[in-house]
């Protein structure tokens, strides 16, 4: 295509705040921008309202009343779940603007009743939620920009943020955005797992940050799973009663779910032997009547393969959650939710939830209350930071993108799904994921590194292709982020086990960064209480682990 | 996967390439879906949700395509269904849509506490055998 055809397609805008992603957090800090009164783009890869974990869902949110000592004990009780990196005014924050602020989207989301008369709002229905959302932050204003995939971040000389570009994918135009502040709100990483709504969350909000100088925080708890049939990841609220048996009919002895590790640890090693069947006929006789009404898309699936739910066995698997579940992800500085690069802020799983959660998954309805207030305090962050430093949309701005958009040697054909099938083959398999340990680690990073080197090599994309390229990119980047973190990370702590360092060493209990693009560096945070770190402009990284 | 589209169902009207949040469908220039980009389904039936001419059906295994009979569908009661049950159709039996969904948060305990009980109560694990009532799994 010849320069000028190609200027002519680009579509070009500016805004004050643009926030990328499509889930709640992201439509949170869409709202939350749109309210502070700066001019917002919302931007996701898919369509805001079916994108991500949320839309099949059923969140949950953390909800306790403000009373002083309800809320105190559900704190300290986190708090002792969070091996001593979660912080409890981080806690106390997200409780509080979650209750204040759930009840507030009655306008656009049919709460009903609680069964006892008063209206039930910690729990939503994915669907009717992110279309609340979307409805909400259409009349406060924001601009949603459905199937604009970002590609990569734009960056000011002095290291803030500048914008992004990515390319409109049901247009086939690429388009550029300068911004005063930008959000990163793109979910988890879920390696590709198959678990229902993940498929868009390919850590490519964690890529882009780091390519723009960001940190990563607690990748190494990224151990998840969810259980599923083997042929449809659905949301999990048929299985707690479940009952095991292998391929011959004999009951497995499993731990109850309540059992914390053991029910999934049992699991997993029951299906690393053999073929795994869950029977529901224990399920309460509530959920058997009222399945369909709470869950319509659960019950589907298995109508349409002909087996009842309830009554037939069939067969069952993990489906890796990753940093879906897992906490890990972009490092968070201030109670804006910035990251450590200049106009650069993070929200929902994007960002890290060890403020929250520390070590262990704080669950649906802890996350939840994550992915609302960090979305709102993003929003809000970034709409500040705009009005504080201007729009700056005239300067000069680098593009920071690496992989398959600046390739450093001769272009190759590109097989994307051999790449996805490698980094799968070092972050699916439950032995690997559950019970770590170096040398398997080690192995891991070889094979990813390598795979890292030659796409960055050699992968060069355009047009569409650029969107598919950039999500390998950046699975690969996650998984070595992952692996070097719970490579570094030499003892075993909530999710991240490590059958070679199975104590909890006191001297771990600090969060454990990661970064890097071409060569990865780990480094142990201050403690979780020496407080909030300032915000820095890109460039540094310290010591190399890896 | 999304394995069929009706044709003399569909309206044209695109609401499902916007909605797909995994870019599976591409528009015809006169609006209906074609199937462009079927590795990309994750069965996350998000498309029939969105279709108001109930045009669509999506098959239940997310590994592989299947291409099951369009007049079995047809007939099956599925088409629309989950659109129905969600409330979305417009047709109402007097209960809103989301009446029972405080029971979802119950359950999970519930569930969770039957299978506590019946660990902390079976004395015994079970002896494996071949010839338990109902071994053999359907598929």
């Amino acid at each position: 295509m010849i320069a000028a055809q190609r200027a002519q397609d680009l579509i070009e805008f500016e805004t004050d705040v643009l926030i990328i992603g499509g889930g709640m957090a992201a439509a949170w800090a869409a709202i939350s921008a749109a309210r502070a009164g700066a001019d917002v783009v919302l931007g996701d890869k898919g369509f805001v309202g079916t994108s991500g974990v949320t839309a099949t869902g059923g969140p949950n949110h953390w909800w306790v009343p403000p009373d002083p000592a309800l809320r105190a004990e559900a704190i300290e009780r986190r708090w002792q779940a969070s091996f001593g990196l979660a912080e409890r005014d981080w806690m106390a924050r997200i409780l509080d603007s979650t209750w204040r602020t759930l009840p507030k989207l009655a306008p656009y989301y049919p709460f009903a009743s609680d069964g006892q008369g008063r209206p039930y709002y910690s729990g939503v229905r994915g669907p009717e939620y992110m279309r609340a959302l979307r409805h909400c932050a259409r009349d406060a204003g924001v601009r949603i920009l459905d199937h604009h995939p970002a590609l990569e971040l734009l960056v000011h000389p002095d290291g803030s943020l500048a914008g992004a570009s990515g390319y409109a994918r049901l247009l086939r135009r690429p388009w550029v955005a300068r911004a005063g502040a930008v959000v990163l709100a793109t979910g988890g990483c879920a390696f590709r797992s198959g678990l229902i709504g993940s498929h868009n969350n390919t850590g490519d909000g964690h890529l882009m940050a780091v390519e723009a100088g960001a940190e990563l925080s607690g990748m190494e708890f990224s151990t998840a799973y969810s259980l599923s049939p083997v042929w449809n990841s659905t949301r999990t609220l048929p299985y707690p009663a479940a009952r095991f048996f292998d391929a011959a009919g004999a009951e497995l002895e499993i731990p109850p779910p309540m059992s914390g590790h053991g029910h999934q640890d049992a699991l997993a090693r029951a299906m690393l032997a053999g073929r795994v069947y869950a029977d529901l006929g224990d399920a309460p006789s509530v959920l058997k009547k009222m399945l369909r009404r709470i869950q319509p898309a659960s019950p589907t699936p298995f109508e349409r393969r002909g087996i009842a739910i309830f009554e037939d066995r069939f067969e069952v698997k993990l489906f890796a959650e990753a940093t879906v579940r897992g906490t890990g992800g972009l490092r968070i500085v201030d109670e804006d939710c910035q990251t450590t690069v200049r106009g650069l802020f993070a929200a929902g799983d994007a960002a890290t939830r060890e403020l929250v959660a520390g070590a262990t998954s704080g669950g649906g309805a802890q996350n939840s209350a994550w992915a609302l207030t960090s979305g709102l305090l993003a929003g809000a962050g970034a709409a500040a930071h705009v009005k504080r430093s201007g729009r700056r949309a005239d300067g000069i701005a680098h593009a920071a993108g690496t992989v398959a958009l600046r390739p450093t040697a001769s272009v190759e054909r590109a097989d994307d799904p051999a790449a996805i099938a490698t980094v799968q083959a070092h972050t699916l398999p439950y032995d690997k994921v559950l019970w770590r340990r170096k040398d398997s680690l080690d192995a891991s990073r070889l094979d990813l590194d390598a795979l890292w080197r030659h796409l960055a090599a050699h992968r060069h994309a355009e047009g569409l292709d650029q969107v598919g390229a950039r999500e390998t990119a950046a699975l690969v980047a996650t998984a070595r982020w992952c692996a070097t973190a719970a490579l570094a990370r030499e003892e075993s702590r909530g999710m991240h086990v490590r059958i070679d360092a199975p104590e909890v060493s006191p001297a771990g209990a600090r969060r454990l960064l990661v970064g890097g693009l071409e060569h990865l560096w780990t480094r142990f945070d201050a403690s979780a209480d020496d407080g909030v770190v300032s915000v820095r402009t890109p460039a540094q990284p310290a010591q190399s682990a890896a | 996967m999304i394995a069929h589209i009706f044709d003399d169902l569909c309206t044209g009207c695109s609401a499902c390439v916007a909605a797909c949040p995994t870019h599976v469908l591409d528009a015809a220039p006169d609006g209906r879906p074609v199937i462009a980009r079927l590795d990309q389904c994750q069965t996350c039936f998000m498309c029939e949700l969105y279709c108001e001419a109930d045009a669509l059906y999506v098959a239940p295994d997310q590994r592989v395509a299947e291409a099951p009979d369009a007049a079995t569908i047809r007939t099956s009661g599925h088409l629309g269904r989950l659109r129905r049950d969600y409330g979305w159709s417009g047709e109402s039996d007097g209960t809103p849509p989301l009446a029972e969904f405080w029971h979802l948060g119950p359950l999970l305990r519930e569930g969770a506490e039957i299978a506590a009980r019946r660990y902390a109560t079976r004395s015994t694990p079970p002896m494996a055998s071949a010839d338990t009532p109902g071994a053999h799994p359907k598929r």
